[in-house]
């Protein structure tokens, strides 16, 4: 058994390897990846192979394909797309690049697309090699927010843990902060959050969501984490083309399709429904197709004898006509 | 004298870099990772203090590594390891446990004879860093 370490020598044996904090410039080299080679300045690289290798393109369509409207969030993605692109070629030919701050705020009315666009951006960040992962974690106040001292911290933190290396989608994340109780243990977790969206950049990206006017005043009451957020993207309601054209894809989805005369008291249905209140978009839509699957499920088996493919397949008007939207007398929200 | 133990106790010391690659297998294969510390480096003393709560349902070890920093800003000369533990059926068990942090000097262990009845020796191993009260023995 060797002596007490009186002098220093077996610490200098010791410390050498030391995985400890101070390890550091060790780990570096290894950590960034270094440019193969220096590149001159007639170098060039192809964009478009560049693009169609990294899969920009396909995640791009994809979403030009799924998501129905949203014209300005499809701008802005392609700009991120684009810029990130860049800044990897940059990197290629050893030009200095910084990491761009990514954290983003979705605001809109209910049902336009918000949660559906995450998940896309997820997907698309990981496809540029910005995340590791392409895992998305929801969350809303409860998960984050404690009930008593001390709870908030490792609730929030333990969230924060799970969505390192993805993307973090917080909804309706103006629930965070709740003005008229000053004791309130949100405030709490708006500072966890801040800091690691400060600290992590490179391995999370925060996405807070929430209806446009709420989510002004959150981040009135919240200065620090409005400067934290790069990207303000504005969900703007669907028209009523673009609603017809989103009841289409959810009834072909489900393998269901309207009858040609169905086609005209669907819209005149959309018209009406996106004039009352609570109409929440894209949701409201789903949501009455699936009523009208109901009613048709019913009107089928009420009718009983023999069906066929086609019979199975097809809403006929009456299964939407029967929808309390077009009784003139209702005021109330439709059910 | 160095102390070693656990999966990777024959090699050097991990870097920061080769603990995350660790910690990104062992989150790939489904695994619930904690970070435990003592200042009692006996070899049978296998309960650790833990530094927080076990992390379940990570997806990239950035959030581990982050605790692991925290910890060591902490507790400085302490010993801090890593644990994985598998919760799948019939395994349900640590199946991984790595040292990422000794203290800088480690004073090694004092071997005692004691004298029981009948010439017999019962032999001990206590060590130096056990003369001083927990918390001040690495630092």
């Amino acid at each position: 058994m060797p002596r007490p370490g009186v002098a220093a020598a077996p610490a200098a044996g010791d410390a050498g390897p030391d995985a400890g904090p101070d390890a550091g410039p060790d780990a570096e080299p290894d950590a960034e990846p270094v440019p193969e080679r220096q590149m001159a300045d007639g170098d060039e690289i192809d964009l478009d192979r560049a693009r169609s290798e990294l899969g920009i393109e396909r995640a791009l369509e994809q979403l030009d394909r799924e998501l129905v409207g949203l014209v300005p969030v499809k701008a802005r993605l392609r700009d991120v797309a684009s810029l990130l692109l860049v800044d990897r070629l940059r990197s290629e030919l050893g030009l200095r690049t910084t990491r761009p701050n990514l954290h983003m705020s979705f605001t809109g009315p209910p049902g336009t697309g918000k949660t559906t666009v995450a998940t896309k951006m997820a997907e698309i960040l990981h496809a540029l090699g910005y995340l590791p992962t392409a895992h998305l974690v929801t969350v809303s106040r409860e998960d984050m927010v404690g009930q008593y001292v001390g709870h908030t911290a490792p609730r929030t933190k333990d969230v924060l843990k799970r969505a390192m290396g993805g993307v973090l989608f917080i909804d309706e994340a103006y629930a965070l902060h709740r003005p008229e109780n000053e004791r309130d243990y949100g405030q709490e977790a708006i500072e966890i959050l801040m800091q690691v969206m400060e600290e992590q950049r490179d391995r999370l990206v925060v996405i807070l969501a929430g209806y446009g006017d709420r989510m002004e005043r959150f981040f009135a009451t919240n200065p620090g984490l409005r400067s934290r957020i790069a990207h303000h993207i504005d969900f703007p309601p669907f028209t009523v083309d673009e609603l017809v054209e989103i009841g289409h894809r959810a009834l072909a989805e489900q393998g269901y399709e309207l009858a040609p005369e169905a086609e005209e008291v669907f819209r005149r249905y959309v018209e009406l429904r996106s004039a009352k209140p609570h109409f929440a978009n894209a949701r409201s839509i789903r949501n009455a197709l699936e009523r009208a699957r109901l009613r048709q499920a019913t009107r089928l088996v009420d009718a009983g004898g023999r069906v066929g493919r086609a019979e199975l397949r097809r809403i006929e008007p009456p299964d939407l006509l029967a929808s309390r939207v077009f009784l003139e007398d209702e005021d109330g929200p439709s059910r | 004298m160095k102390i070693t133990q656990g999966t990777f106790a024959y090699l050097p010391d991990l870097t920061d870099t080769e603990i995350e690659a660790q910690l990104r297998f062992v989150i790939s294969s489904g695994c619930a990772v904690s970070i435990e510390m003592t200042d009692d480096p006996h070899p049978r003393n296998t309960f650790w203090e833990m530094w927080g709560l076990p992390m379940f349902d990570l997806a990239d070890p950035a959030g581990v590594m982050s605790e692991l920093q925290a910890c060591r800003a902490a507790f400085p000369h302490h010993y801090v390891r890593i644990n994985a533990f598998d919760a799948s059926a019939g395994r349900e068990t640590i199946v991984l446990s790595f040292l990422v942090q000794q203290p800088a000097t480690e004073p090694g262990f004092r071997l005692e004879r004691q004298h029981a009845p009948g010439r017999t020796i019962r032999y001990s191993a206590t060590a130096y860093a056990l003369d001083r009260p927990s918390g001040e023995r690495y630092a």
